[in-house]
């Protein structure tokens, strides 16, 4: 028995091998996310493209001009008239446009010896681009009126990610993601693809169990997750510098929990669909959004409606994700997070449980 | 009967380095039914598929209706039909909807494809299920649409590969009147199979091993020439020799 | 002709027929459209802040209620040890710890003070830097109204914001172009390529190649029925957009229709080309999802294209969705005009040129 087990698996690492390009594929898919989310993706807002109107270039305005453009924040793209400004933000051309009052000097100057003073800056910003509006607006305005020296005041430090890479938070994210893909969504879809071409009966009939046959078709996803994962994580620690300092031991634990989650949630699938179409399609209705949307991959969960919060808790990947995060970033050891590891173990009895019974009554 | 139809000349096929057709050479003549038998993997469908315009031919020449196989497959496609080992027709159509689109493929208007149609599901005993889904028939009937489907047109040639496999023998002999009367009206049949009594019905036949044509007669001088009562014996002494396994 | 019309007249038949598909047309662009932009904030609020005052003035009392009465922050802790603070950051509980040094009013009188220190967890670099940026402008504010107590005009008031094409700042409008962009993505370049390899895998596309039926027949007969299929998303996208979260387009609904017309027919015929280089459906999907990945964490849907470093914006001139992205949301939110976007028409003309050229030669009827 032990012998036909080793030749089915044997068989199942066959064929996702020959597919060079499906493995190609999956061991290039978590690369570039990091790669990406490392070095080419920010959320952070630089390169604002600016114009400015001013009906007279007094030296106050020119001052102004010139610390505006000395950032490195701003772009100055230039002096326009007000006929300008639609076009210019309607285009593209520029991002925010300031405008100069004709009374701009008397104006600061007043305002400085404690005289009412009516506005003399008009901010106009393009804010169809609702995250450069807001944050370029209040820098602008410090830079405009100098009192970026308020800086000094503060001593600010950015803690566990002192270099502010979106990378760090998106890490533990992509590995919620990718074993999800490796492990439910290509599982799924070879087992339900066996049941349309027919060979799954052949493999039926066969005298080996057919809990093993499942087993064996999950083995070499099994393993190419493996090697995703310690793929991810040397990236993570050699090329974007994630500190680790608690250690991969934790890390690679609940990973493994989560890879075994997700196989059950393939064959769970894969007991529900006729048809790959439908396997693929549950998987990424399923599977594959609410990891992208309630997981906290991309979107904290705290930020969502508190519907969508309260389901979030069902959601493996939050806390697969949540887990990492501590244990990966902020060097937690895997004790702290001894809840997410008892609520993922929970799910996956409940998951393999639920979909082994349903494989076997299908049998029956 | 001398008017040649298909005819090749030393057609090799080979994938690195497995030759799947080794240098055959033949002629199929008009109204002939041509049986072309050999055991699974000898290259009979790889043979067949360079004559349908399907794959391209590494070496030699053919020539089907009268087109070049290396650079008038598309032409060559217009004259023929074809009926492959799996059952290819629409599941999620209906058999009328199918009928429909291949007429239409074929470039039947909306009258012609509306009477040839009409013709075929009478002759086939079929009106009755003009609205039902292909994939709801049993499989004999279905290969029998599949057939009807690929003379839609009035091809010169129709191939045929293992067109029964699978089919209860009533239904088996159902298909070989469909396949007389076509080669009847004129239309010349070439067929493979795995069934020794069918090789029988054939006008001549053919036998590959290992990729190449080891025999081509007619079925009763073969039966002659090996001193046998049987094709199927005929077909057991070629293939002893063969190296590929099954 | 009449071969293309029967073509097409089958694809329709078997989109109808699928069990699945017709409803996933209807049903998936509502319910995307209705829930994403629910969850889909990058908006930042709820910042939860901690304060160790170690100074317990009036100053740093009057920073605290600051602090508190900010619409972005919350005051969760105030403490006078730095290690409660801390524990709570490290549990979660709290996202920026704002110490307040001792003697800090005294020296703010008379010199320059002992810095305030600001720790921002940046597990998630987005909500530490703009949590930071909000906290440093609260108290800044704050400094800089106890300093200047006296004048009747304060400093900030110079400066008057106008926020033109979205004056309230709706991260909602912002997202809603995007994701009808995801949409076609997801419909236009996955349902395609599942359709010509499913053909591959059940066998029956080789019924079709024995016919002589052109490359160029059975491409369009695949793309025009997506194609429909994408115009039909689009408004059920924009009438959700409309009647959901009020958003209709300032400029020219025939730009909209115009640029995604040209879209869908680029994603599409990449997602034909796809299908011509692929076996089974698991490798399609993978090779989609690969490419689907790049277009849409690069192409400015999510993120702003100008952030990104030199190299990989010049690497975002060759993806479609960037400049369809730029057409609808500039369209749909500020009005621009056909003529201004002229160029972004243009590429994504060439692009579905190219795309489906590419699917009509890469289909092989013969091997």
């Amino acid at each position: 028995m032990k012998q036909n087990f080793a030749s089915f698996v044997k068989k199942e690492s066959l064929h996702i091998l020959r597919d060079t390009r499906t493995m190609l594929i999956v061991m290039l898919i978590p690369v570039v996310l990091m790669v990406l989310f490392g070095f080419a993706i920010s959320t952070e807002v630089n390169n604002v493209n600016v114009a400015v109107v001013a009906p007279n270039r007094t030296d106050g305005i020119r001052d102004a001009v010139e610390r505006l453009s000395q950032n490195e924040y701003f772009t100055f793209k230039g002096y326009i008239t007000p006929d300008d400004i639609d076009p210019y933000l309607r285009s593209g051309k520029a991002s925010a446009v300031v405008v100069f009052a004709s009374d701009y000097e008397r104006g600061v100057t007043q305002a400085a010896t404690g005289v009412p003073t009516k506005p003399v800056i008009q901010l106009i910003v393009d804010a169809s681009n609702v995250n450069t509006a807001g944050s370029s607006t209040a820098y602008l305005q410090s830079i405009l009126l100098g009192a970026a020296s308020q800086q000094a005041m503060f001593e600010t430090r950015m803690l566990f990610n002192p270099q502010m890479r979106s990378a760090y938070n998106f890490v533990p994210g992509i590995m919620g993601l990718i074993f999800i893909l490796v492990c439910a969504m290509m599982t799924s879809v070879s087992i339900v693809r066996e049941k349309e071409v027919g060979t799954m009966e052949v493999l039926l009939v066969s005298p080996v169990r057919p809990v093993k046959i499942i087993f064996a078709k999950m083995i070499p996803y099994f393993a190419i997750s493996c090697v995703v994962l310690v793929t991810i994580l040397l990236l993570a620690r050699y090329l974007l510098e994630v500190p680790m300092s608690g250690g991969v031991g934790g890390i690679f634990t609940i990973s493994l929990l989560y890879l075994i989650l997700s196989l059950s949630l393939g064959l769970l699938v894969s007991t529900i669909a006729q048809t790959q179409v439908v396997a693929l399609l549950i998987s990424a209705v399923v599977m594959m959004m609410p990891i992208l949307m309630l997981s906290g991959m991309l979107f904290p969960i705290e930020n969502l409606p508190k519907f969508f919060q309260v389901i979030s808790n069902i959601v493996p990947a939050r806390w697969y994700i949540d887990a990492v995060r501590k244990m990966m970033i902020q060097g937690l050891p895997i004790v702290a997070v001894w809840k997410n590891c008892a609520i993922l173990l929970g799910m996956t009895i409940a998951l393999l449980g639920v979909s082994l019974k349903k494989f076997n009554d299908k049998l029956e | 009967m001398n008017d040649i139809v298909i005819s090749v000349r030393e057609l090799s096929k080979r994938f690195g380095n497995f030759t799947a057709v080794d240098r055959i050479s033949f002629d199929v003549y008009r109204g002939e039914i041509f049986g072309f038998l050999g055991a699974n993997g000898a290259g009979k469908t790889t043979a067949m598929r360079m004559l349908c315009g399907l794959s391209y031919p590494t070496s030699g020449k053919g020539s089907v209706a009268g087109y070049d196989i290396m650079h008038e497959g598309e032409q060559i496609k217009r004259h023929i039909g074809y009926m492959s080992q799996r059952f290819s027709l629409y599941n999620d159509l209906t058999v009328w909807e199918n009928m429909r689109l291949f007429a239409g493929i074929y470039g039947l208007n909306k009258s012609q494809t509306e009477q040839q149609a009409t013709e075929l599901l009478e002759r086939l005993n079929f009106s009755s299920e003009r609205n039902t889904l292909v994939g709801s028939l049993p499989l004999g009937w279905k290969q029998k649409l599949s057939f009807a489907i690929a003379t839609i047109h009035r091809p010169e040639v129709v191939f045929l590969d293992e067109p029964t496999g699978g089919v209860d023998p009533i239904t088996r002999r159902q298909f070989w009147e469909m396949i007389y009367e076509a080669a009847e009206s004129g239309t010349t049949i070439f067929v493979t199979t795995h069934y020794m009594d069918e090789a029988e019905y054939c006008t001549r036949v053919s036998i590959m091993v290992d990729g190449k044509v080891q025999a081509l007669d007619t079925p009763t001088r073969l039966k002659q020439q090996f001193a046998t009562e049987s094709m199927d014996e005929v077909f057991r002494i070629l293939a002893r020799g063969a190296q590929r396994g099954e | 002709m009449r071969t293309f019309i029967v073509l097409l007249q089958k694809e329709f038949l078997q989109i109808r027929r699928n069990t699945f598909l017709p409803r996933l047309i209807i049903a998936f662009p509502i319910l995307i459209m209705l829930i994403i932009p629910l969850i889909m904030t990058m908006d930042v609020r709820n910042v939860n802040v901690a304060v160790v005052d170690l100074d317990r003035s009036t100053t740093s009392q009057r920073i605290a209620s600051h602090i508190e009465a900010s619409e972005y922050l919350r005051l969760t802790h105030t403490t006078t040890e730095y290690p409660l603070a801390m524990d709570a950051l490290e549990q979660g509980l709290v996202d920026v710890i704002v110490q307040i040094p001792d003697h800090f009013e005294r020296d703010l009188m008379v010199s320059t003070p002992e810095q305030i220190s600001i720790t921002a967890n940046a597990v998630n670099a987005t909500k530490g830097g703009i949590g930071m940026q909000y906290i440093v402008q609260t108290i800044a504010r704050t400094l800089v109204e106890l300093r200047g107590e006296k004048s009747p005009t304060k400093l900030s008031e110079l400066v008057t914001i106008e926020n033109r094409y979205n004056p309230t700042l709706n991260y909602r409008h912002y997202m809603i172009p995007a994701l009808m962009i995801i949409l076609f993505i997801l419909i236009c370049g996955f349902l395609p390529a599942l359709s010509i390899v499913g053909e591959k895998e059940c066998g029956s596309i080789e019924q079709i190649n024995v016919t002589p039926v052109s490359r160029l027949t059975f491409t369009l007969s695949k793309l025009v029925p997506y194609w429909i299929i994408g115009l039909f998303v689009l408004t059920i996208a924009m009438l959700v957009a409309r009647l959901a979260y009020g958003l209709s387009p300032v400029g020219s609904v025939g730009a909209i229709y115009l640029g995604a017309a040209l879209f869908i027919l680029t994603i599409s015929g990449f997602s034909l080309t796809i299908a011509n280089f692929s076996e089974t459906m698991q490798q399609t999907m993978f090779v989609m999802f690969f490419f689907i990945m790049i277009f849409m964490l690069m192409s400015g849907l999510l993120t702003p294209v100008d952030s990104m470093p030199e190299w990989a914006q010049r690497f975002t001139v060759i993806l479609p969705p960037r400049y369809y992205i730029e057409i609808l949301r500039s369209v749909y939110l500020k009005g621009t005009t056909i003529t201004e976007l002229w160029p972004n028409f243009v590429a994504l003309g060439i692009f579905a040129l190219c795309f489906n050229t590419l699917a009509a030669l890469t289909y092989k009827k013969q091997a």
